[in-house]
């Protein structure tokens, strides 16, 4: 659970949380966990991506969250219907607690800004938050999955995402 | 029918035939490419001047097919296909604007 251990780590050091205390230390998540985990972090840059179409006026960065709601919309419908398919109850677990805490955070942090700070703040976060779900993919969840078919939608949504990650990078590059 | 007539009918003939025969010679090929699994496959094609290239995604999420000379800019909803038509040789880098690692070159010929 090294990945997930990073990637709480790498929220936390980000979202300037403390005391975190992170849970995805116990066995490999169970693919009914690994379907909540990956539910719940769309959700989070979906919301995200919402607050970014209500506070920027960049159009790079307006272009860019439109490109994550559609995006992740399309992902969670996938991982939805393969759900049902499969008969997976997505369960709750202390990664995906962990995940909303620390997304609170940001969004509280995020909600101060305004302008070419909020425009920055957010990009950097879209940066840092895609490479942490990426490695958390990557290197734990991909490789505990159980079912091929969730295997392979991960593998697909990896992609996307590492997608997500170069476009972020050169949306917040161009701020500079 | 008099032999004057019948000329006149080859005249007609050839002249169809011509009309008929000079763009298929001529004629463009469609070059398909597959957008699945965020890859454009194959990621390099050849073309000639007036050939169209066809993208077809097989993918749930949207992508584009984005020229990086802005010569095009198509946009390939899931499950959709989108096309160009190629007017001027030279290779054309293009690449999806959502998910900037894809990315795909056609090379273009008189």
């Amino acid at each position: 659970m090294k990945a997930l251990r990073r990637l709480s780590v790498a929220l936390a050091g980000l979202m300037l949380t403390t005391g975190l205390s992170l849970a995805a230390d116990a066995a490999k998540p169970t693919d009914p966990q690994i379907a909540h985990i990956a539910y719940t972090a769309d959700n989070i840059d979906i919301a995200a991506a919402k607050l970014a179409l209500e506070t920027s006026k960049n159009k790079a960065v307006q272009d860019f969250a439109k490109d994550m709601v559609r995006d992740h919309e399309a992902v969670n419908k996938q991982a939805l219907a393969l759900a049902a398919k499969l008969k997976i109850k997505p369960e709750d677990n202390p990664t995906s607690e962990a995940l909303l805490k620390q997304a609170d955070a940001t969004r509280a942090h995020l909600a101060t800004l305004k302008g070419a700070a909020f425009d920055k703040a957010y990009a950097d976060n879209e940066v840092a938050y895609h490479h942490a779900v990426n490695t958390a993919l990557e290197t734990t969840l991909i490789p505990a999955a159980q079912n091929a078919e969730l295997k392979d939608l991960l593998t697909t949504g990896l992609k996307i995402f590492k997608g997500h990650e170069e476009h972020a990078r050169m949306v917040a590059g161009e701020l500079k | 029918m008099t032999g004057g007539g019948g000329r006149r009918w080859a005249c007609v003939a050839l002249a169809l035939a011509g009309v008929l025969l000079l763009p298929a010679m001529a004629a463009a090929e469609t070059i398909t490419v597959q957008v699945a699994k965020l890859t454009f496959v194959p990621a390099s094609v050849t073309a000639k001047v007036g050939d169209t290239i066809e993208w077809v995604n097989d993918d749930f999420v949207a992508h584009t097919a984005t020229a990086a000379d802005k010569s095009f800019d198509v946009s390939l909803a899931p499950g959709k296909t989108g096309s160009v038509v190629v007017k001027r040789a030279g290779e054309i880098a293009y690449s999806c604007r959502f998910h900037p690692m894809m990315k795909g070159t056609i090379e273009v010929t008189e």
